[in-house]
């Protein structure tokens, strides 16, 4: 199972960041293998419809479970539609909350936040 | 001459001012550009409106002709496509309406369809031109109803009052693009000379003549009127601080109607942009 994290530093022990759109990487681990990788998020500087751009290099990365503080309309719907699981994380490192989600007890993530579409532009 | 009323933030007189403005003015059209909270029609309270519908082009893709190449994905700036399980998703909020995925589809599966996203009230009352520019609810941006309102006093030769959205951001600049003078209005606070500043630099760079109304003054110190001062802007007219104007205003009562002294100030208003405008026009020619 792939599961992805956003992440504003390429660092196990940090905290999740509380932009899922605009964080500056995503934390990829690989059940299976153990394995963690980071890479950079590509929508983290776009002008607008970041979550739409991230939820799409997520699709396209075939994660099954993504781990995040918040998530925004428009990226849960596109991560909805691919079968991506959203799950809610707590407020501890990115590994604890790989570690909690091992053992079934994070929360799917219910609350979706209405985006910034446009807002300050 | 087309005169744009303007300010950093929301609650300062632009409406006020507007509507005052324009009623002074025989003859004259107001426009409200501030599609989110258009608020003019209720001092003016033109009697059946026309309405005319605005629409927008969105895409439409024939998921059977598309192949999931990506190049409409690609293409698009804002991300208002995304492609899930080979099938395109189309974002209609986020969609600037540009048809750019139209035109770079291979397989030609993208057409674009109308969308309703306002609509525009003409009526008159008071002998103003009114129209208003109404954005529906959870639409993202009135930038097109704002074109289509300009669009409708492009050769009109009278008085046009633009009532613009608040702030400093794409809708403003669409709505003073066309304007001959921006008028801007200001509190006498440090937040208000704040605002001030922002607008103030946006009429500079789309090199519009600029005058100020203070409003709301009271004795004492005025950071707008400091601003001014510094940035050398004439201040065309002070609006003090007035109880009863704050009545009238708030039960939608239109002050110069009412009231000789404003009737004078605003006329002294219409007289300085006038004068001014034109001493401009002459050193430009």
């Amino acid at each position: 199972m792939r599961i992805l994290l956003p992440v504003n530093e390429q660092d196990l022990k940090t905290e999740l960041s509380p932009s899922f759109g605009r964080a500056l990487f995503y934390m990829v681990h690989e059940t299976e293998t153990n394995e963690t990788t980071f890479i950079e998020n590509m929508a983290a500087t776009s002008p607008g419809g970041a979550g739409i751009k991230a939820a799409q290099s997520i699709v396209d990365l075939h994660a099954d479970v993504v781990i995040t503080p918040r998530c925004g309309e428009n990226a849960a719907d596109v991560l909805k539609a691919a079968n991506i699981r959203l799950y809610q994380s707590i407020s501890e490192t990115a590994l604890k909350n790989i570690e909690a989600f091992m053992n079934n007890t994070l929360a799917e993530l219910t609350q979706i936040n209405p985006g910034m579409h446009g807002h300050g532009g | 001459m087309k005169i744009a009323v303007l300010s950093g933030k929301g609650g300062t007189g632009k409406t006020l001012v507007s509507v005052n403005l324009a009623s002074v003015i025989a003859n004259s059209v107001y426009l409200d550009c501030d599609v989110e909270e258009p608020n003019g029609r209720l001092f003016f309270k033109p009697e059946h409106p026309i309405e005319e519908d605005v629409n927008v082009l969105i895409p439409i893709v024939d998921q059977e002709r598309c192949d999931g190449c990506r190049a409409c994905v690609e293409f698009c700036r804002f991300n208002a496509l995304a492609i899930i399980k080979g099938k395109v998703k189309v974002y209609e909020e986020i969609c600037h309406s540009c048809g750019g995925c139209t035109l770079v589809c291979p397989q030609g599966a993208i057409r674009e369809i109308p969308k309703s996203i306002g609509r525009i009230e003409r009526g008159v009352s008071h002998g103003v031109d009114v129209r208003t520019g109404i954005l529906n609810v959870g639409n993202e941006s009135g930038v097109p109803i704002i074109k289509k309102l300009l669009e409708s006093v492009d050769d009109d030769q009278r008085n046009v009052i633009i009532d613009c959205p608040p702030g400093s951001s794409c809708v403003v600049m669409e709505s003073i693009k066309s304007a001959d003078v921006c008028v801007l209005v200001a509190e006498p606070t440090i937040f208000g000379a704040h605002n001030l500043a922002m607008v103030y630099e946006l009429a500079c760079v789309f090199e519009k003549p600029v005058f100020a109304v203070l409003n709301k003054t009271l004795a004492g110190e005025n950071p707008s009127k400091t601003f001014c001062i510094e940035k050398n802007i004439e201040i065309a007219i002070d609006i003090p601080f007035d109880e009863e104007l704050g009545r009238v205003n708030s039960n939608a009562g239109i002050i110069v109607e009412v009231d000789e002294n404003h009737r004078e100030l605003f006329m002294d208003l219409y007289d300085r942009i006038q004068k001014g405008v034109g001493h401009e026009a002459a050193t430009h020619s």
